[in-house]
């Protein structure tokens, strides 16, 4: 971040930065299911704030209705449905699982200090900003005139998929479960 | 900078010790109209007409034993309360409650932050608030509570969904997510409203509150007949009292948004006052004005509906919600959308 930007903001960041990286520790070190949704959902909301300093209002307002809203809505409430008292005392993991995870922890870390070298050494957030890429404007333009046919292609692909999860239920249902009252 | 930040601060503190008291005569109110409606006087001892319950109330609150149950996970269990409460208290930022005022030479206009997302704002906002009660129910280590955070969850998913896509025709009239200008383009006669022009999406809209606010016919959560009383049943003192508040004051906030979106915000339904030649503070008093009779006209009709229909069961809230209410707001967004193509006039909006 540069240094010309608002203190107000500069404080809003650090704070939300600190609060983002406790709840992402949270959500991999807590031993219980609900703190980790909930913990993520933190993140998530976080995030939001992020995409607010980088004045990209539709995309933070988005981020907490789609993924803090809705789909971690269906995470906490299955969680909390399915009550994984187990969890709280999971299998510790062997040995190839340590080795591995250390490896695949090692690749991403230097996978992220080569990106970040590469790219410019000050983030340039006032640039990013003042481009106005975030406005609903701007996303509409893009996704319904530059973009309307991949973005209807990706609306069938929605489709598609939606009509198989059903087609799938439906294959379970055909058996009439004795638990379920007729509507 | 630092006169922004200030008129922000007062805006802030005013809307929110208004809010408040609406929050606690509420349940002056709640009590009051029930009782006339159930031929008994309601609360009368404390202070003239029972004036001073409120106040009661709160003493009481403050003074009760806090308990935390033994099987509660006291961190989400301390969490949930608060987040509810202010969820239900952040939906408030966005309401335009009047054009604007001028005070020594600045123009003051009458929302704490007319942000130019206002309705996703409130939408999100929305999709938070159902955390506090899900949270509560599961963190309170009881069934009962677990039982009323999980209809929570499963009633927030339903009826979010119809008011969202209901939302989308006022959005294609107007064509701006920002509140303010949805309720200007509301302006000259209530056949300029909303509601009249896309009654269905009101309806719709109207309905999903009730299910958002968690009120009768929807208090499922709650369910104080069969869960003793849902997601709060373990909370005691303050921490239910806040709860209580986040209820009343979810209903400050969706009336609001229902009157600035449906019902012409701050316009009178016959007569256009920037036509009457007042000063800019006369008019912005007056708007305030006819915004806070448009509200407590819902809010007592939120009361009205609680003490006239009984609670649906679980499997008929998930058919209204999936099989009416949802094909009804897709049917305003063929509507509205043709309308628009066709060019009725009544839905030009943006492009009148």
């Amino acid at each position: 971040m540069s240094l010309e930007a608002l203190p107000l903001e500069m404080i809003v960041f650090v704070v939300t930065a600190v609060v983002a990286v406790v709840a992402a520790l949270l959500v991999v070190l807590h031993r219980n299911p609900v703190v980790n949704a909930v913990a993520l959902i933190v993140n998530l909301a976080c995030l939001a704030v992020f995409f607010l300093l980088l004045r990209a209002p539709f995309l933070a307002a988005v981020q907490v209705i789609v993924y803090a809203g809705a789909i971690m809505v269906l995470f906490l409430f299955v969680i909390m449905l399915l009550d994984l008292k187990a969890e709280l005392h999971p299998p510790r993991a062997g040995a190839f699982q340590r080795v591995m995870a250390v490896f695949a922890g090692a690749a991403f870390l230097s996978l992220m200090v080569l990106a970040m070298r590469r790219s410019r050494s000050t983030f340039a957030m006032k640039e990013v900003a003042d481009a106005g890429h975030g406005t609903v404007e701007r996303v509409a333009e893009e996704m319904f005139r530059n973009h309307l046919v991949s973005f209807e292609l990706a609306s069938v692909l929605l489709l598609v998929a939606m009509v198989g999860a059903l087609v799938i239920a439906r294959a379970f249902a055909e058996t009439p479960d004795p638990q379920e009252p007729s509507a | 900078m630092t006169a922004v930040l200030i008129e922000a601060g007062v805006k802030v503190a005013v809307f929110l010790v208004l809010l408040l008291t609406v929050v606690a005569y509420m349940v002056w109110v709640e009590r009051k109209v029930s009782a006339a409606m159930q031929d008994r006087p309601g609360p009368n001892r404390v202070g003239p007409m029972g004036l001073l319950q409120p106040l009661a109330d709160g003493l009481k609150f403050l003074f009760k034993e806090d308990i935390v149950p033994a099987n509660a996970h006291k961190p989400l269990y301390l969490l949930a309360p608060v987040l509810t409460l202010a969820a239900a208290l952040a939906g408030f930022a966005v309401i335009p409650f009047g054009s604007s005022i001028e005070i020594g030479g600045r123009n003051i206009s009458l929302a704490i932050a007319d942000v130019n997302m206002g309705i996703l704002y409130v939408l999100a906002l929305g999709s938070l608030n159902v955390y506090g009660l899900m949270i509560a129910g599961w963190a309170s280590g009881s069934k009962y509570s677990l039982m009323g955070g999980l209809r929570a969850g499963a009633q927030v998913i339903s009826y979010e969904l119809s008011m969202g896509v209901s939302l989308i025709g006022v959005l294609m009239v107007t064509g701006s997510l920002r509140l303010s200008e949805v309720v200007q383009l509301q302006a000259g006669g209530f056949w300029h409203w909303n509601l009249v022009t896309q009654p269905i999406a009101g309806l719709v809209f109207f309905v999903a509150c009730f299910a958002e606010t968690n009120r009768l016919p929807f208090d499922l959560p709650e369910a104080e007949s069969e869960l003793v009383a849902g997601y709060h049943t373990e909370y005691s003192s303050m921490k239910f009292a806040m709860f209580f508040m986040a209820e009343y004051a979810h209903m400050v906030t969706v009336s609001a948004l229902m009157a600035a979106l449906f019902l012409g915000g701050w316009h009178l339904p016959f007569f256009d006052l920037q036509q009457a030649g007042w000063s800019v503070t006369a008019i912005g008093l007056t708007h305030m004005a006819v915004f806070a009779a448009k509200i407590a006209f819902l809010l007592v009709l939120f009361v009205w509906v609680r003490w006239t229909l009984p609670r649906f069961r679980y499997d008929q809230l998930m058919d209204l919600g999936w099989k009416v209410l949802f094909p009804l707001a897709l049917a305003n967004l063929v509507y509205v959308g043709i309308g628009i193509a066709m060019g009725l006039p009544w839905l030009g909006g943006f492009t009148r």
